[in-house]
């Protein structure tokens, strides 16, 4: 009924892809079930964490100074941290998730990685609108580079599916990966310039600036910050000029052909390790 | 061989699991268990170079005891579980109901899990839209399907899972004991609808404990014992081999649950075990109504710590035949360390006959090689104004764990 490879013929066959919406669904349905807000809450939660550290670090700090229309350009940086931060992990306790199923029917596992992750692209599509009300009521002169938003969005997908792959797969065997994932999240929250502005790295420190840079969420974060709110944003291009720009683009065909490769390996046996 | 006969082809099938000794699944354990040089797990072999074919067109029935690897079997048949050794292949659509309502989430309403479930069967929306008024009326469920599934009764959700699963079009159907659970009237329509799947002359691979079934829809039958096959031939041979095997002894309906020992009671001195029928309040009863669900509690204190076992029960009529049996093997035990103090609570769906029943327990290892304890009749309960008059299909039943690790008692 079901093959176990992942072709891409078979990810948009008929079967999966009425698989991957039904999941989806549920998914998105089970989320907020018992909340009174409801969807809300998924563009609420990323606008109070705005708010709060919008309050912190541009009104008690003042690290906002020196950029033009900072409440954008910090919160489009937390939609997309909250993007990767929440696809990753969604990946992470997918396949553990749905161990009931696994254990009872034979489907591609993968669907449910995606499943996953596609709940958190819905979440960030309300979350991007929330931003352009934002850049309405902010003074900022769109071009027609904010297209360039939707391959950046792409580029960031592909990376955060490619470490989910690896994650759910990893947690199968190895429950810590859970934990080990969440310090590591918040140290690459605060090694990602999300809440401060790269410049006040490159200034003190230009090569620590580079090195951050080559982080593929920074430079999805920085680029998509230069098309949407300020050409001032100091993006990998702007900063490398050379072939280094292209050690994110490395990094995440890297990772994604490893979790691939880790997870084809490992799906046969989830059913009995589960 | 020719694969134009054959829906199925099983060659050399042997599955070995890893099962971990301990709590292998953390890093400590792990690095722990890599320094010391140990393996950290066990092997257990479920199906050991088991060879078969099923032709297509074939009603084929799958017997054997608790254990003796059926489940492990339907499972690789299924590709949920990739062989450890050998092959399996399948010429065919092939739909699997290992378990009914296969997804079913309480959470949502019976509407959004008809969706999800025919999903899974490879349904579209359109096409569960199609059929969807004759999946509520199959199932006489109407006015609960905006309801959530967890408001359902345990019958409700099987008559709602079942009228979705019929309407899987597959060449290969593979049955789980599908048909072992619900009322009578239920089962009438479970069994019509085998007789429809045999007029159609489809392929089914049915797992199944009742020998009636065998006989009524099988064309052939194969036994199954520890892992091997012990016989395949016609559904007299197999019927007659699996009664003489497990009937003329009431006792040995017991050895489903602990392989059986001279004395009536053998002791693990590191074990304590007490069972109590109680109401669903938790009361102490002995005597449950038509409608009552029976709730056996065992309360299982263990002096030292103790690893790797299940427990099985099992409830007999006065001459000693078993009605059910059933062991934790398919939720483990939590473990017993010293001191510890565990209740396990069955809830078991009253489809008993009116009668007296007693009820048997055992502490097995989860290879079976070690009885650590079996105690019979160590309680009695009766069941009144039933309207059952023979227990034929077995009742639905989930295990809850309690666990108490307080060393004060």
């Amino acid at each position: 009924m079901f093959k176990s490879n992942m072709k891409i013929s078979n990810i948009i066959s008929r079967r999966n892809r009425i698989l991957l919406r039904e999941l989806v669904i549920t998914d998105f349905k089970l989320r907020y079930q018992d909340s009174v807000l409801g969807y809300a809450w998924s563009v609420l939660k990323p606008l109070f964490l705005f708010l709060i550290l919008y309050i912190v670090f541009d009104k008690f700090l003042r690290l906002g100074r020196d950029i033009e229309n900072f409440p954008v350009y910090l919160l489009l940086g937390i939609v997309l941290w909250t993007f990767f931060s929440e696809a990753t992990n969604l990946g992470l306790q997918s396949i553990i998730g749905r161990g009931d199923l696994i254990r009872k029917i034979n489907f591609p596992k993968y669907i449910i990685v995606i499943s996953g992750t596609i709940s958190s692209l819905i979440n960030l599509a309300f979350n991007l609108l929330v931003v352009a009300v934002f850049v309405i009521f902010s003074d900022i002169q769109l071009t027609w580079h904010v297209v360039l938003l939707i391959p950046l969005i792409i580029e960031l997908y592909i990376f955060s599916l490619a470490v989910a792959f690896f994650l759910a797969a990893v947690n199968v065997k190895l429950r810590d990966i859970g934990y080990l994932w969440e310090v590591f999240l918040q140290a690459a929250f605060y090694a990602t310039p999300v809440l401060y502005p790269l410049q006040m790295v490159y200034g003190q420190w230009p090569e620590a600036a580079k090195l951050l840079m080559i982080n593929p969420v920074a430079q999805v974060i920085q680029d998509a910050r230069f098309v949407v709110v300020t050409d001032g944003t100091i993006t990998s291009w702007g900063l490398f000029g050379d072939w280094k720009v292209l050690i994110p683009f490395i990094i995440i065909a890297v990772v994604a052909v490893l979790a691939v490769f880790y997870f084809k390996r490992n799906s046969p046996y989830f059913a009995e390790d589960i | 061989m020719t694969h134009q006969e054959n829906a199925v082809i099983v060659e050399n099938l042997t599955k070995t699991f890893k099962i971990p000794t301990e709590s292998s699944n953390g890093l400590k354990q792990k690095l722990i268990n890599t320094l010391k040089g140990k393996k950290g797990y066990r092997e257990f072999t479920p199906l050991n170079n088991v060879s078969f074919e099923i032709k297509k067109g074939e009603f084929f029935g799958i017997v054997g005891r608790n254990g003796s690897g059926k489940s492990t079997l339907l499972k690789s048949i299924a590709n949920i579980y990739t062989p450890t050794r050998g092959s399996v292949h399948v010429d065919g659509s092939l739909v699997p109901f290992i378990e009914l309502g296969v997804g079913f989430n309480p959470e949502l309403t019976g509407r959004e899990n008809v969706f999800l479930n025919g999903a899974l069967l490879g349904f579209s929306r359109a096409e569960m839209e199609a059929m969807y008024d004759d999946i509520v009326d199959f199932a006489e469920i109407g006015d609960f399907m905006d309801e959530k599934l967890k408001n359902y009764s345990s019958g409700m959700q099987v008559r709602l899972a079942f009228s979705i699963a019929i309407r899987a079009d597959g060449d290969i159907l593979l049955l789980d004991e599908v048909l072992a659970v619900g009322d009578e009237a239920f089962q009438r329509k479970c069994f019509d609808y085998f007789a429809q799947l045999k007029i159609e002359k489809k392929t089914v691979i049915l797992v199944t404990h009742g020998m009636s079934n065998v006989r009524d829809f099988c064309d052939r039958a194969m036994l199954l014992s520890d892992g091997q096959i012990k016989h395949i031939g016609s559904t007299q041979e197999i019927t007659e081999l699996y009664e003489k095997i497990n009937l003329p002894d009431p006792e040995k309906e017991l050895v489903t649950v602990g392989k059986k020992i001279d004395d009536s009671e053998s002791i693990d001195e590191r074990l304590d075990v007490a069972v109590k029928s109680v109401s669903k309040s938790g009361k102490d009863v002995n005597q449950f109504l038509a409608d009552d669900k029976i709730y056996l509690e065992v309360n299982v204190v263990a002096q030292e710590y103790i690893d790797d076992v299940f427990l099985g029960i099992s409830i007999h009529k006065p001459d000693g035949e078993a009605v059910f049996v059933k062991t934790t093997e398919d939720n483990p035990l939590p473990i017993l360390n010293s001191g510890a103090k565990v209740r396990v609570l069955f809830e078991i769906q009253n489809i008993f006959a009116e009668n007296t029943y007693y009820v048997n327990i055992s502490i097995k290892s989860n290879d079976r090689a070690k009885v650590h304890l079996i105690k019979e009749d160590t309680k009695r309960f009766r069941v009144v104004n039933s309207g059952i008059h023979k227990t034929t299909f077995r009742p639905i039943v989930s295990i809850t764990y309690k666990k108490d690790d307080s060393k004060d008692r």
